[in-house]
């Protein structure tokens, strides 16, 4: 036999075992098939510089699927379908959702890091009327952009306007805003304003600070100079919130008599180890830190050291893909798997959940958006490691945006 | 009066200080693409390589910062050799974009490697408590860190200049910047020196990245994230000297922090307006050789 001769012999093989293995694979799928097959179809951050948030959440996700799918109701399965939008790329998580939505004809959408996507795949929803569970986007007014959207994350104004009104409690009157020069940035910087100058005080400065900024100094000088009683500082989590700190810390604000406050994006749980000691006392607001007590927390806290041990820590964006992942169970369990897009927002939109990690969260059947706990924490030392330690709670927070601003 | 001259010692002390990290990481680039005329756009890797080598040994390894930025850079230097004899060396003759092609595939080769062995994280720095807080000068204070790297980069441009001057290997890189084939005519090792410079310049970017990982933090896309400015420092510098990415430096550091301090709207508007200006005015940069 000559050589290309085996080479097809051997090729051929490999063709009958490949037949013989397809023909059981659909044996078996046979019985299968009575089955109720319910997809979610997942759009998220697998690759490229900003795949760490989408990473987190979708660790949340699959830890909720493993941990819940022997509560499904008998004949339902759940498949997870993942889809990489590879970062804010709107166009990409369009036709990543068209593809879901036609070829796979997914029964919920999900996911969605970067708000600018999310915003993009809102039209596809109404078409399809698929319903749409945010899990982390976190601009504002995207639950008016379609009425099959849920989302179960937060706003920045939901997030930083209680720590505005906390800012405003501990009796400091002049205030700072620096915020990155971007969407989220302008809702940050609103939300703080908002809470701090209704509490009574005064913003003296702010600074938008441009995105492509390594060097945080020159801002945090101008800061120093102004010399304000409280300054609210919000930018990107990751290593420019690191970047942020360490302009703080060189610069010796805390000496110089400056309380920093920011939100959970800037003190990421999992970032608190690149830091060093310097975010000490830092006080911020968040609606989720791992070092929170609660029983539904040290739940999830269990499970996610079993799936993962110490590779990644879990945050805001891994509880967003949990308790996601809990409402669209909900769903498949009160109808048996049985539904389609508007007996499932009818139900998501009422949907309630008492006792997530986060605490108390449920959507508000008005704006399809969450209502949930916003905790004030501080930086402190537990067990020898960086901690954010939720001291004081501003229960049920709406977003306060919204709120501001009613639908024409 | 007196808030406008602390925010001009605030902005030139800051300024000085990135100045000098983009300096260390770019005047290899600037020695190398001036003596070979090779278009590295993968320069950054080596500033990369030499930040997680030197944050690796001082958190895993808990050695002491200076030793580890020495070796850091040592091994990044050494590293660089057989990189130039067999990567970069086939394609010397290469036109352009062949060049770019293949230093860009470096790049994005080395955002994957990063974020394989080390997370997409950026890695944890933190600077020997000797050179951390503010020493205060009398009149006021100042953080210690960047007073560190504003003199790590004057005692870095002197010797650097000195070893271009007065030594006969500084005299051999002049002379084949100047002219390849005359150097080589007149017996100078060009191939031999161009590992070396090549291998030098590598080192310093090493060196670059590791005392600068304070304010360039060292994560995956380090390479590319900060390509833009290394280019710059180079283009305005001009290739192949040691004083023009220094003055560069100084002007896009001092430039970029003051314009943000000053007029942060316009932020990184500024600098790239100046780099278009310079580069009109003097196309082969401030020193470069026309």
């Amino acid at each position: 036999m000559t050589r290309t001769g085996r080479l097809t012999a051997s090729f051929m093989n490999c063709a009958w075992i490949a037949a013989a293995v397809f023909a059981a694979a659909f044996g078996s799928a046979g019985p299968a098939s009575a089955q109720t097959e319910i997809k979610i179809g997942v759009i998220s951050t697998m690759s490229g510089p900003d795949a760490q948030p989408g990473d987190q959440m979708n660790k949340g996700i699959d830890l909720y699927y493993k941990e819940h799918q022997k509560d499904l109701p008998s004949g339902v399965k759940v498949t997870l379908i993942y889809r990489d939008d590879t970062g804010a790329n709107p166009d990409v998580a369009k036709r990543l959702a068209q593809e879901l939505v036609t070829r796979d004809h997914v029964n919920f959408l999900a996911g969605v890091v970067w708000s600018p996507n999310a915003a993009a795949i809102a039209s596809i929803a109404t078409e399809a009327k698929v319903p749409f569970i945010i899990m982390n986007a976190a601009g504002a007014a995207i639950t008016r952009l379609s009425p099959y959207i849920i989302r179960d994350s937060f706003t920045l104004w939901l997030v930083s306007t209680p720590i505005g009104q906390w800012a405003a409690k501990q009796g400091w009157k002049k205030g700072y805003t620096a915020v990155t020069d971007y969407a989220p940035g302008f809702d940050a910087e609103g939300g703080f304003t908002k809470g701090f100058t209704d509490g009574g005080g005064t913003v003296v400065d702010k600074v938008r600070m441009p995105f492509p900024t390594d060097d945080y100094s020159p801002f945090i000088q101008r800061i120093k100079d102004s010399k304000p009683d409280v300054a609210f500082i919000f930018v990107p989590a990751g290593k420019k919130a690191t970047a942020v700190m360490k302009a703080w810390s060189d610069l010796g604000l805390k000496q110089a008599g400056v309380t920093l406050v920011t939100t959970q994006d800037v003190m990421l749980d999992e970032e608190l180890p690149n830091m060093g000691q310097v975010p000490l006392g830092i006080v911020s607001s968040g609606t989720y830190s791992n070092a929170a007590t609660r029983a539904a927390n040290q739940v999830f806290l269990n499970a996610w050291r079993n799936a993962y041990a110490d590779k990644a820590v879990p945050d805001f964006l891994s509880v967003g893909g949990w308790d996601g992942m809990a409402a669209m169970f909900d769903v498949i369990k009160q109808t048996n798997g049985k539904f389609d897009g508007d007996q499932a927002m009818k139900i998501l939109s009422n949907w309630k959940n008492p006792d997530s990690p986060r605490g108390p969260i449920s959507i508000d059947p008005a704006t399809r958006d969450i209502v949930e706990n916003v905790y004030i924490r501080r930086v402190e030392s537990v067990n020898g490691k960086l901690a954010n330690v939720e001291f004081d709670t501003i229960p049920n927070v709406k977003d306060p945006w919204k709120e501001a601003n009613p639908p024409k | 009066m007196d808030a406008a001259l602390s925010a001009f010692i605030s902005i030139s002390f800051h300024g000085i200080a990135f100045a000098m990290v983009l300096y260390l990481v770019s005047v290899g680039l600037s020695v190398t693409m001036g003596l070979m005329g090779f278009v590295n756009l993968a320069h950054g890797v080596f500033a990369a390589a030499g930040g997680y080598f030197m944050t690796s040994l001082m958190t895993r390894y808990a050695v002491p910062f200076p030793l580890a930025l020495a070796a850091a850079t040592l091994a990044v230097a050494l590293l660089a050799v057989p990189l130039e004899r067999y990567l970069y060396r086939p394609l010397y003759g290469a036109d352009e974009l062949d060049q770019v092609l293949m230093t860009m595939g470096l790049v994005f080769m080395s955002v994957a490697v990063g974020k394989y062995f080390w997370g997409p994280l950026s890695q944890p720095f933190q600077p020997p408590a000797a050179l951390s807080g503010q020493i205060d000068l009398g009149f006021r204070s100042f953080p210690t860190y960047r007073s560190f790297l504003i003199v790590s980069g004057a005692v870095m441009v002197t010797l650097l200049w000195l070893g271009l001057e007065r030594t006969r290997f500084g005299a051999q890189i002049r002379a084949a910047v100047d002219n390849r084939r005359m150097a080589q005519s007149v017996g100078i090792n060009t191939s031999q020196l161009f590992t070396l410079a090549f291998a030098l310049g590598s080192g310093l970017a090493a060196l670059g990245g590791g005392i600068g990982a304070e304010i360039l933090a060292i994560d995956p896309g380090y390479a590319l994230e900060h390509l833009v400015y290394f280019l710059i420092v180079v283009s305005v510098g001009g290739l192949g000297t040691i004083r023009g990415p220094f003055v560069a430096a100084l002007l896009l550091g001092i430039s970029d922090t003051g314009f943000k301090y000053l007029l942060p709207e316009f932020g990184a508007f500024f600098i790239y307006a100046l780099t278009m200006a310079v580069l009109l005015w003097r196309p082969r940069g401030l020193f470069g050789q026309a």
